[in-house]
């Protein structure tokens, strides 16, 4: 079989086997020594796997779930029933017992290859709601008293396959023949996205959604079979499906399962990974982490970690970057990469890395940086799962902390006039799965995709921003264009600000209310002599309104040097009393505020950012965490801040 | 590892027996005069107030101390004292009330010694790290390989147990005992001082060490929800007494027990 023409996973499994056959392919952490499998090895492992589901009745069409963390097995698994034609669904491994109910009734699953007694206990209990089913798992811990019945492990469906393939030659064959009757155009997989509101969607996506973009991907960022990659992000998240999987078997790289996911930044070491993708928190760790042990460290290691890690800062990304840099700073950056950057790199893991990625939210800054000037190739990227992940990212030496890079190759980006951005791509998906009418609200019919979000190109660079989710997307009296979530996530980039809401949709000027961060203010006041008693009067604080009316500043500046939001700089700000409060209501459980809820309950305090008012009088009801209520009340200062003017041209075009 | 010995616990020989044993230390008296038994394959819970006698007893049966009256009967052999090589040697391991590991050491460092009776090869051959030493450090280090996975304790295989919070610890200790293949595994206070969480999942390794491995289980504990919930048999001892033994149910109905232990109310 021609490689180009192996438009399925199975297919390019056995091109794999044939032309890298011996190369590792996939490796696990298992009793504490890295197991692996070569290409070929795969390919026999899958085929009796695959063989095995047949003789267990799955069969072109059906939709079977794959619930667990990252194992070889599940993995295969996927593969394995993609070769008789059937549809994988993997499942979020965290979800409770009613989530997983929806997801498996939705698919209509007849199958389910699960981790371990966990998760069978789970579908268990809600297994009679579900017609017939069938359960296959990978640890059998704790399984030995199950009624076997549907229940069976992964081990003896292999088995199966093996003596079935064994006692009659023409099986293997007609394995082959099944693997040759999937086209691109098929439906590979369909993944849920866990959908901010409302039930979860499932995005189906073909094989040429998969392949092609993992492909381009692939190019784009020079990606070959000598990568190795660790897999820990969930199963169910399109990200690992495209770089632990489609990625996978179409460079033919190395995927790495780490024992547990307490392991994950040891195996990782172990293995030293030349390709990552984490979302910010998986980076913010791990320099929290590091920063925490030096505050530990002897003074002369704290002095030369201090002294080196200031000189990265300064040139570490220009030498990234391949800029001019002088001789002198070259040499101590020389000299810092033996003593503090090459250990610390290897602390994380990241010694060998080629490409990182950072997708799924805002990274801040700083960090960003960090990493960066310690050489670490670390980019952004933008994704969906309706794109197949890639809509854009950053070309290697075009790195900046806050865009989301270039359109990917094959990919087109356009902003309609609200400011969404919308692409159309090769990895456009099929549709939502048993639900044309939310395909055909995001799907435009002359087939562009609209993403959600609202974004702008930056005309200095030419990468995309985005600032906010269209939805929530806002204009001044004025005109000029409000992105709450933009202003927020500039503020809460500050250590010293946890919480921020913006508000200046249909208003005059942008104002802010603030939360400080205890731990981080808190420890700044300790080290400055600033007394307090209570949250509510250290947020009071005169010298923290200061330290907080420093950072507006600065993030004021920033709108005006980017143009399109200058004349939505901040002008007035409050500190509030208490701590936005999920069990108030004021915050989501995923930690999002809530807008319109916060703008009613607090409305004395937003009519004094408006009325002029120095300070204004507020009375809360707050939840305790034992459930009961209290009335808070407060008197809370309200400040001006100084705007920065500005110039004409970004006027223009805000206009 | 062993095969499991299914759920014959209600038909299970005893293991181990002590009758009539009385320990005294000076004027004090720690037991007098107690008679209990653990069945092959049960959980069996020994309770009561503090200074009741628990650890002591546990002391006597795995022959750190020596009880002045009474006798021991453990696999069949009768004797009036335990030695604590014996009973190691016989196959009954144990954690202690304070965690007892080697602080300076790994976890995995610490569980291997658990192995050291099951070493056969001589020391010459261990200190060259070579030859049949070798082959067996390889096979212990993939039995203990087992218990790390078993007790989910992968993330810590290599930290100094030193700096490990004490739930882990506790675990770690559970692994050691385990490293032993024990036929009968004491534990004392195996969940002092954890909160609720450390506490089920330390519930479910003892039940999956009993029901996965058939280890006989005699444990102190003070919590007596895990009590009742854990085990088959519990036994009551208040002042070096015994005042009732019986299934959780029956304990838990005893008029003497709830005075002395539960309080009488009022």
């Amino acid at each position: 079989m021609n490689r180009a023409e192996a438009d399925t996973f199975p297919k390019l499994l056995i091109d794999n086997a044939a032309t890298r056959g011996s190369r590792i392919s996939m490796r696990h952490k298992d009793l504490g020594i890295w197991q692996s499998w070569t290409w070929a090895q795969v390919l026999d492992e899958v085929r009796a796997f695959s063989v095995g589901l047949e003789q267990l009745g799955l069969k072109r069409g059906d939709k079977f779930a794959v619930v667990g963390s990252n194992r070889p097995r599940l993995y295969w698994a996927m593969c394995a029933g993609q070769a008789l034609g059937a549809v994988p669904v993997p499942i979020y491994a965290d979800s409770v017992a009613d989530e997983m109910a929806y997801v498996l009734e939705h698919a209509g699953s007849t199958f389910a290859i699960v981790e371990n007694q966990e998760q069978v206990d789970k579908l268990l209990s809600i297994v009679e709601r579900l017609t017939t089913f069938h359960m296959v798992y990978d640890e059998p811990r704790g399984l030995r008293d199950y009624e076997r019945g549907k229940l069976s492990w992964i081990d003896d469906v292999q088995k199966l396959g093996r003596e079935k393939l064994a006692a009659d030659p023409s099986r293997l064959a007609a394995w082959e023949a099944s693997v040759a009757q999937g086209k691109g155009s098929d439906l590979a997989v369909m993944l849920y996205t866990s959908g901010t509101t409302g039930r979860p969607k499932g995005v189906m996506l073909s094989f040429d959604n998969a392949i092609i973009s993992a492909r381009n991907g692939n190019v784009f960022d020079k990606l070959d079979e000598n990568e190795e990659t660790i897999a820990y992000l969930p199963l169910a998240w399109v990200g690992d499906h495209l770089f632990s999987y489609a990625q996978h078997y179409v460079a033919g790289y190395c995927v790495n399962c780490p024992e547990a996911g307490e392991t994950v930044v040891e195996d990782r070491r172990e293995i030293g990974t030349t390709y990552a993708f984490a979302p910010p928190r998986v980076y913010e760790n791990l320099l929290t982490l590091t920063m925490v042990r030096m505050e530990d460290a002897s003074a002369p290691k704290r002095a030369m970690f201090r002294y080196f890690i200031d000189h990265a800062r300064k040139w570490g990304e220009k030498i990234l970057n391949k800029e001019p840099v002088p001789l002198t700073a070259r040499l101590i950056y020389r000299l810092g990469d033996i003593l503090v950057y090459g250990p610390l790199k290897n602390r994380f893991g990241l010694t060998r890395i080629r490409v990182g990625y950072t997708a799924g939210e805002a990274i801040g800054p700083e960090i960003f940086r960090f990493y960066r000037a310690l050489g670490i190739n670390l980019k952004q990227l933008y994704g969906q799962t309706e794109a197949s992940v890639y809509i854009t990212a950053q070309p290697d030496g075009e790195i900046y902390a806050d865009t989301v890079g270039k359109p990917n190759i094959d990919v087109d980006v356009k902003i309609a006039d609200n400011g969404e951005v919308l692409f159309k791509s090769p990895g456009v998906f099929l549709g939502y799965y048993k639900d044309p009418e939310k395909t055909a609200e995001t799907k435009t019919p002359d087939g562009w995709v609209r993403t959600g979000d609202a974004g702008f190109f930056d005309p200095k660079t030419g990468h995309l921003k985005i600032i906010d989710r269209a939805k929530d997307v806002g204009r001044l009296k004025d005109g000029t264009l409000f992105a709450p979530k933009y202003i927020e996530n500039k503020l809460k980039f500050y250590p010293n600000i946890k919480e921020a809401v913006a508000i200046g949709d249909g208003r005059d000027d942008v104002t802010v209310m603030l939360n400080i961060d205890l731990v981080a203010v808190g420890s700044w006041a300790e080290r400055n002599n600033v007394v307090y008693g209570s949250y509510q009067e250290l947020a009071g604080h005169p010298k923290v309104y200061e330290m907080l009316e420093k950072h507006i500043d600065e993030v004021n500046k920033s709108l005006v040097e980017e143009g399109v939001m200058a004349s939505a700089q901040i002008k007035r700000f409050l500190v509030l009393h208490k701590e936005l409060d999920a069990d108030d209501g004021e915050l989501t459980r995923t930690m999002k505020i809530r807008r319109g809820l916060i703008a009613e309950r607090y409305g004395a305090l937003v009519n004094a950012l408006y009325d002029g008012s120095k300070v204004a009088d507020v009375a809360t009801e707050v939840t305790f965490e034992d459930g009961r209520k209290g009335k808070l009340a407060a008197r809370v200062a309200v400040r001006d801040v100084k705007t920065h003017p500005v110039p004409p041209a970004a006027m223009e075009k805000a206009a | 590892m062993r095969s499991p010995t299914g759920n014959e616990i209600a038909a299970g020989e005893s293991i181990l027996s002590v009758e009539n044993v009385s320990l005294a230390f000076g004027g004090v008296k720690a037991i007098s005069d107690v008679s209990l038994d653990i069945r092959k394959g049960e959980i069996r819970a020994i309770i009561g107030p503090n200074g009741a006698g628990k650890t002591s007893m546990l002391n006597v049966i795995n022959g750190f101390y020596t009880p002045q009256k009474g006798r021991i009967t453990f696999k069949g052999a009768t004797r009036t004292k335990m030695r604590p090589h014996e009973a190691a040697l016989g196959g009954i391991a144990r954690t202690f009330q304070n965690v007892a590991l080697f602080r300076g050491m790994t976890a995995l460092d610490n569980i291997m010694t658990g192995r050291s009776l099951k070493m056969h090869s001589n020391f010459f051959w261990q200190l060259l790290r070579h030859g049949p030493a070798m082959k067996e450090e390889v096979e212990h280090r993939k039995r203990v390989e087992d218990i790390i996975e078993f007790l989910e304790i992968a993330h810590i295989r290599k930290v100094p147990v030193g700096v490990l919070p004490y739930g882990l610890q506790k675990r770690v200790e559970l692994g050691r005992a385990l490293a032993m293949e024990p036929d009968l595994l004491l534990l004392d206070e195996p969940m002092a001082g954890m909160n609720l969480e450390e506490k089920e999942d330390m519930s479910r390794y003892v039940l999956d060490v009993n029901n996965f491995y058939g280890t006989t289980i005699a444990l102190i504990e003070h919590d007596m929800g895990v009590v009742m919930d854990l085990s088959d048999r519990v036994v009551v001892l208040d002042y070096g007494r015994k005042i009732a033994d019986g299934t959780p149910d029956e304990v838990k109905a005893n008029k003497a027990v709830i005075d002395a232990y539960l309080g009488v109310a009022h």
